[in-house]
């Protein structure tokens, strides 16, 4: 009471509209688990959900990996290499960011599509074909959500100090050997909190992933998907699926959020 | 195997441009106020930054040249950074293995001589403990044990002991200059302080503005400075001017009166507790004797500073019973006297 009265009252001007701010993200989260059917649960989690839970799961955290692997070097060459025209470059880099889903599973297609300018050759030469399989949803959710991976790890980069890196070269490190060793484990944070993010953005795409991967049950219908064609033939399923995606997606992030993106308290 | 390097480096407005020899077993200390191209030196040495031109080399192998350069990684050095930079995530152990690990040694080789490494700079039972644990003392010993274990032919320390507190200083300044006297190789010693650089080093480097300024070993520099940043760092009043037996015309107004004759442009230097003040002008005895007028008084530990406009401007170190007696304020006039014996002249 004390430490309030010495701050003095928060203007209305600000209080008003955070507290509308807040109740605009939450209360429809909220009308979400009231409306859940919690009776008829068991009934409604049925094989389908389990199967469209998992390829959700597995296809996020493959996309992950994918981002991962490429993310990481890119974030690199961006805050690293000195390269001209870097500032361009990053904002190219986070074009997936604002472009409209469906657009980028429609560039995926132009691209990687069956007679696309890779597709085509990965399809005579490799027998590979990405559109509309398992694959191509790791695909469409890795463009879509490799961006958040990219600037969370450029950021964490950027912020770390460099003269490390020289303290190792004089240690007689080589630059892979630095990076593994030195940079990478202290801007770790960074990249567990850009991962998370990543995997978040990878299990709720819809837009690319339909376009590019289209909806085939068991091999390309991830939770998304499926909530949006329950609405219209099963609304109680589409809640369901919801709340299940709802509470996946809070839940690892209140697990991680403690030990690697704790934010200033 | 001796380093011999011109160092030549050009960056926008500023120039270095360097003479370094390094003999084996010696240590040369850098010694120059902030900007003075000192950091740049270090970076060239450490492969860090290329040289404009010049060259670097080590006996026969060519550090850096017209047609080589050797990346840091590949060169047989060791660096204490100003602030240490041990890697916070490796305990003590691996931040002293690391150098041998990225060498090639193997793992359990290279943690029994970081091990060993450990318990000679005293930090035995600290093999396990992380950077941000550790006292500022025992990073810095961390630090020394990391550059030298892998037996690097240069060894080179960036203001290695600017970041201690006073205490800790003096114990951690007379354990490095053990290490120093122990290692084999070269040694460069980067620093402002010109305690560190008089105790550490066999011999001294001024660096002004990316230029040598004036080289020797510690007792000649601190005895007979050439630049007014040497003099100040060593506490003496420093002046330029033409001799002419015993009589020189000081190059900023006034004149002195020296024992023993000279010839020619000279520098001229007397320690402050040389000079003394009188309220009436002394008489008698060759001694020179000028009016001045208090600028500035500065309490020191056991004497008190005093700064003095003549010409020739001087700073006087008074005991506090003359302060007393004299009561002095900043722009009393009076008579500053010093002994001719007192004078000590060199030519310039």
């Amino acid at each position: 009471m004390t430490r309030n009265r010495v701050r003095g009252r928060l203007p209305a001007v600000l209080v008003l509209p955070a507290l509308a701010g807040l109740a605009f993200l939450l209360v429809p989260l909220a009308g979400l688990v009231i409306k859940t059917p919690w009776t008829s649960l068991p009934t409604l989690l049925g094989a389908e959900v389990g199967e469209a839970l998992r390829l959700s799961l597995i296809c996020a955290s493959l996309a992950t990996v994918l981002c991962l692997f490429l993310g990481i070097p890119l974030a690199w060459l961006l805050a690293r290499s000195g390269l001209p025209g870097r500032g361009f470059l990053r904002a190219l880099v986070t074009v997936p960011l604002v472009l409209p889903p469906v657009v980028g599973g429609v560039a995926l297609l132009l691209i990687l599509g069956r007679r696309g300018l890779i597709g085509q050759h990965l399809d005579a030469w490799f027998g590979i074909s990405l559109p509309f399989t398992t694959a191509g949803v790791v695909v469409a959710e890795a463009f879509v959500a490799m961006p958040f991976l990219v600037i969370s790890v450029e950021g964490a980069l950027r912020a770390a100090d460099p003269r490390y890196e020289e303290a190792a070269a004089t240690l007689g490190a080589s630059k892979w050997l630095t990076f593994r060793r030195v940079t990478l484990p202290s801007v770790l944070p960074g990249v567990v909190a850009g991962a998370v993010l990543c995997w978040a953005r990878a299990l709720g795409e819809f837009g690319a992933t339909i376009t590019f991967a289209g909806n085939f049950p068991g091999e390309t219908t991830t939770m998304p998907l499926a909530v949006y064609l329950a609405l219209e033939t099963d609304p109680d399923a589409a809640i369901v699926l919801s709340i299940v995606l709802l509470l996946v997606s809070v839940g690892v992030l209140a697990g991680l959020r403690d030990r690697w993106i704790s934010g200033p308290t | 195997m001796t380093l011999n390097a011109e160092l030549r480096v050009t960056r926008g407005t500023f120039s270095l441009d360097l003479d370094v020899t390094i003999a084996p077993g010696e240590v040369v200390a850098l010694l120059g106020p902030n900007g003075a191209g000192k950091s740049t030196a270090l970076r060239t040495l450490a492969g860090l930054l290329p040289l404009t031109s010049g060259h670097i080399t080590v006996g026969e192998s060519t550090w850096d040249g017209p047609d080589a350069f050797l990346p840091a990684e590949k060169r047989p050095i060791g660096v204490v950074f100003q602030d240490y930079l041990l890697f916070a995530h490796m305990s003590a152990l691996e931040n002293v293995a690391f150098g041998l690990r990225s060498r090639g040694t193997r793992k359990a080789e290279a943690r029994a001589a970081a091990a060993r490494w450990l318990d000679r700079v005293g930090l035995d039972g600290y093999e396990q403990a992380k950077p941000r644990a550790l006292s500022g003392g025992q990073a810095q010993r961390v630090a020394l044990a990391r550059a030298l274990v892998t037996g690097p032919s240069l060894l080179l320390l960036d203001e290695p002991l600017a970041a201690l507190d006073a205490s800790t200083r003096l114990q951690v300044r007379s354990e490095l200059s053990r290490h120093l006297a122990d290692f084999g190789g070269h040694t460069l010693l980067v620093t402002h302080d010109p305690l560190d650089a008089m105790v550490l080093a066999d011999r001294l480097v001024i660096l002004e503005g990316g230029r040598a300024v004036q080289s020797g070993p510690p007792a000649e520099v601190a005895r007979q400075p050439r630049t007014d940043y040497v003099a100040n760092l060593v506490g003496l009043n420093f002046f330029r001017g033409k001799a002419s037996g015993t009589r020189v015309d000081l190059d900023g107004g006034g004149g002195l009166t020296i024992a023993e004759p000279a010839e020619g442009p000279v520098h001229v230097v007397f320690p402050p507790n040389a000079v003394s003040l009188h309220a009436e002008k002394p008489e008698g005895s060759p001694r020179n004797v000028w009016p001045v007028t208090v600028a500035a008084i500065e309490q020191h530990a056991h004497t008190t500073r005093v700064r003095l406009d003549g010409p020739p401007d001087v700073l006087a170190d008074i005991t506090t019973a003359t302060l007393a007696e004299l009561r002095l304020r900043p722009g009393d006039e009076l008579w500053a006297a010093v002994k001719a014996t007192e004078v000590h002249v060199y030519p310039a």
